[in-house]
Parts: structure tokens; sequence; C-alpha cells
């Protein structure tokens, strides 16, 4: 098995637009999204889903005093909106479920192996 | 009896394909292969064994078995890594094609895909691959190192894709094989073809069919390039020098090929899910059935670019048709010329464009603009063996 964060890029009008239902219909989709999981043989091993990206503060190093500044790292149309941690035989696996991952975009990203957590 | 090196060259892809089967890791199964082949530098006698692909795939896989125990790291994953009980380690014919399947999947660019398949599985070296890709030798190394670690780190199985995901995976392995195919088919720095390349991407293709047999594609794919090879020693005179279709000895054109060919042609053009593999197909096969160049049936190549066209619509392939237009009795050059000329703006760098315009012209009698157009042709076009029959041409007009 190998393990895959899924961050999901979505849009961020949901937060300004979804009401009582909308946010109930969000959940289910999610909950359906992680009974996939399961029934692929793959698993949920961690996730969340994130404030808005104006929450976001990023801490800029590179110079001699690191910079702080209010809003995301990269400023675009469709934010981090979420992750998953998904453990999942191989990227075939991996990739059928982001399909099925209820967002707008999803990337799929390898975690790296460390010899001494395997 | 094969020198020792051709069989090195020859049984290359299969042993890289057999031993990640067991190593799932595409460097060390190269690293095991390398190894293999330094033993067997090392122990063959003069002669090569009788089976000594065999004899490299198997000791290829015991040293990365060895390695693997060694490597603490791995060994952890030995549970995971071993092939199921009743491998035996014998190439298995389908070895390439799970290999081209993970070479061509979605998750790496089609130019990763093409450098990876054309590297691991056809063996052209990367200064070879560069020029086909038309970029510099570097940049194609980092090209496959980064698409070895990806294959690696996100674990893009080894495997050719269960029935269900087949019909969306195979266009890019289609494509990719049809690449490989074109590469040898004129090679980059000479001679004109390299038959081991078109003779691997002639295999690739057979297994897909194998694997498909009643998918269209593929069949369409394995007509096109089994009528291609069919001309292959003709295409070059006794000195080396290009042969273009109207000259070339239809007599000696390998009759068992066509036929081959042509019946899988067919099948794949009557099928209702044809695609553009079945159009190319069909046009090679009806070069295939005529008695000459001028005995040619042009007007139904014309309309069988007009299908291929209307399914796959890309510059290359109008300008095949507006060629293969020219040669329809009556045809008027003029407009076919300025159908070309409409497709030099997609078709920039594409020597094979200029050479078609070039020919037009001298058959207008414009003989100044013909010699100029051979000049961009000539500038366009590495293969010394083109590059001598442009030149020539352009000489005869000069002249």
């Amino acid at each position: 098995m190998a393990r895959y964060v899924f961050l999901m890029y979505d849009s961020e009008d949901w937060y300004d637009t979804a009401d009582e239902q909308g946010v109930a219909d969000e959940f289910r989709l999610h909950e359906e999204f992680m009974a996939a999981v399961a029934a692929a043989g793959a698993e949920v091993v961690g996730g969340e889903a994130l404030e808005r990206s104006s929450a976001a503060t990023t801490v800029r190093g590179g110079g001699s005093e690191p910079l702080v500044t209010d809003g995301p790292f990269a400023d675009t149309k469709e934010a981090l909106g979420g992750f998953y941690v998904i453990e999942a035989p191989d990227l075939d696996v991996a990739l059928r479920l982001a399909r099925a991952c209820p967002a707008g975009n999803v990337e799929v990203r390898p975690v790296m192996e460390m010899p001494d957590t395997a | 009896m094969p020198a020792v090196e051709d069989v090195f060259r020859g049984a290359w892809p299969v042993v890289v394909a057999a031993t990640v089967r067991l190593t799932r890791d595409l460097d060390l199964a190269e690293d095991c292969a390398q190894e293999a082949v330094e033993r067997a530098l090392r122990t063959w006698p003069a002669t090569p064994p009788e089976n000594g692909t065999g004899w490299l795939t198997t000791t290829a896989r015991r040293i990365a078995l060895d390695r693997l125990r060694r490597d603490t790291v791995l060994q952890r994953k030995l549970p995971l890594l071993v092939e199921p009980a009743g491998d035996d380690g014998d190439p298995a014919p389908t070895d390439p094609l799970r290999l081209v399947f993970t070479c061509a999947h979605p998750a790496l660019a089609r130019a990763s895909q093409v450098a990876l398949t054309l590297r691991l599985v056809c063996g052209v070296d990367v200064a070879a691959i560069a020029a086909v890709l038309l970029t510099g030798e570097a940049a194609v190394a980092r090209r496959i190192t980064r698409a070895k670690q990806k294959i690696a780190a996100a674990r893009i199985p080894f495997r050719v894709p269960p029935d269900d995901e087949l019909p969306a995976r195979l266009d890019a392995v289609l494509t990719v094989v049809h690449l490989a195919y074109t590469a040898g088919h004129v090679t980059v720095r000479g001679p004109l073809r390299d038959a081991r390349l078109t003779g691997r991407a002639t295999e690739l293709a057979r297994l897909l069919v194998g694997l498909l047999p009643d998918e269209p594609e593929p069949q369409a794919l394995l007509a096109l390039v089994l009528l291609t090879e069919a001309r292959g020693p003709t295409r070059t005179d006794p000195d080396g020098d290009l042969v273009l279709l109207p000259a070339q000895d239809r007599s000696r054109w390998d009759r068992a090929l066509i036929r081959e060919g042509l019946a899988r042609a067919t099948t794949a053009v009557r099928h209702p899910r044809r695609g553009r593999f079945a159009w190319q197909a069909a046009v090679a096969g009806l070069h295939a059935v005529a008695p000459s160049w001028a005995e040619t049936d042009w007007a139904q190549i014309v309309t069988t670019y007009d299908a291929l066209l209307a399914s796959w619509p890309s510059p290359v392939v109008a300008l095949n048709r507006a060629a293969a237009r020219s040669q329809v009795p009556g045809a008027d050059l003029e407009a076919v010329l300025r159908e070309i000329d409409a497709l030099a703006p997609d078709l920039a760098g594409y020597p094979y464009l200029p050479a078609a315009r070039a020919d037009v012209l001298a058959r207008l009698g414009r003989t100044d603009e013909a010699a100029a157009a051979y000049g961009v042709a000539l500038v366009l076009t590495t293969n010394p063996v083109e590059r001598r029959y442009l030149a020539r041409r352009q000489a005869e007009l000069v002249a």
C-alpha cells in the first residue's frame, strides 16, 4: 500500500452561498466518498476541511527575517479547500478514487516514504 | 548464430520488463539487467547460449532478488513486492506490454510517455530520442529520470489495465507504439530506417491485438505497420539512396505482410468503432494493391483521407490529402498548391511540407521556386538518406 494526499481545489463561492441544506449535502457527498474508498480496498487515514483561504496567513522564508502576509501562499481562483490522506494499493486505484472525490479539482500527491516509519 | 551484441540489444527490453515485474522499480531493474549483461560478457563463450534472453532474464531476476533481500528498507516491503507463487521468472510474452502500459500511463506527460517507451521498451538511446522529440539530450535524460521517479514514488502499477479501464488507456499506447514505429521508419541520423525499431513496434502492435482481439484500432495499427513494413527493403536502392513510392520495385514488396495487413485493415475499416488508424491502414492498403504509381486509385485515397480528417483533424493528414489530390488525373495543381500553403502556419518546421510544395511547383514548371522549396526542406531534414534525395532533386532542377 502507498499513501497519497488528495489536495482538493475549488472555487470558494461555496463558503458564501451554502445554506444549511448545502452543507448537509456536502457532508453526505464526503460520506459517500469515504464509503467508496473503503469499497475499493483503500483507506482514509486522515483529512480535514479547511477554512477559506482568506483566513490563511503565510510566512515567507528566504530573507533574513520571515515575512508574514495575509492570505494563502498562492492566490488562485480555485483554492485549497481540504485534503484527504488515502492509503491505496497503487496510483490507478488512487486516481479512480480521486475521480469520485467531491471536489472540482484534486491533486494526487504521493507521500514520501520514510525508512523508519514504513 | 547471432552475435553477442545482437542478443543483448534484442533481449534488453524483455529482460528489463521481466525484472521490473519483480522489483517494481525501473532503475533497479535496469541496473540488474546491466549486471546480467556484464556477467554474460565474462562467462559466455564467443557465441551466446541457445536461449540468451532467458539466461539474461533469469540472471537479472536473481540479482534483483539478492539486492531486494540485502536492502533493509526493501526487505520490509518484500512480501508486497514478490510476485504471487507460480511466477517461474521466465520472460512472459506480455511483459513488454505491461511495460508499455506503464510508460504510456496517463499520469505521465505525452513527451515522457514517448521518451520512456522508446528508451525502455525499444532500447533507443537518449541522443536518438532527443532528436525524435526535437529537444536536447540533457532535457530527455532529465525527463526520463523524472518520469521514472514518478513511477516509483506515485506507484504507477506495472500491469495491463483491467478491461473496464482499457478503452481509456488504449489510445495513448497506440499513439506511443505508432510513434516508435515512425521513429524507426525514418531515423534521425541514418540510415533511412531502423528495422530493429520498426520490428519491435510491430511486435508491440501484435501484442495489443492479442490483448484486444475485438477492438478495431489495434488491428488497424498492426495493419498499418505491416503494410508499411512490406515496402521496407524497397525504400532504398543498393547504394542506400532513397527510392520513393513511384519508383519502388513493387514485385519485391512482401506479399505475405501485405496479405495479412489487408485482411486486418479490412476488418478494422468495417468495424463500427473504426478510428484514425483504420483510415491510415486503408490508405496504406490502397497503395499496397495498386499495380503501379500511375494505376493507384487516387480518388479513393483522397476520399479515405477525408474520412480520416473527419475523425482526426490534423494538418499532417491534410498535407497528405493535398499530396494525394495532386495525383488524381486532371488535378488542379494551383489549387493544391494553395491548399498546401494554407497549412504552412500549422506545420512550421515540418520538412515534408516544403518537399510536397517543391514537388507540385516542379510539376507546374515553376522550377526556381521548386528548387528554393527543396532548399527549405533540406534545412529541416536530418536523415542523411532523405537529405541526399532532396539535394539530388534540387540539383536536377537547377541544372
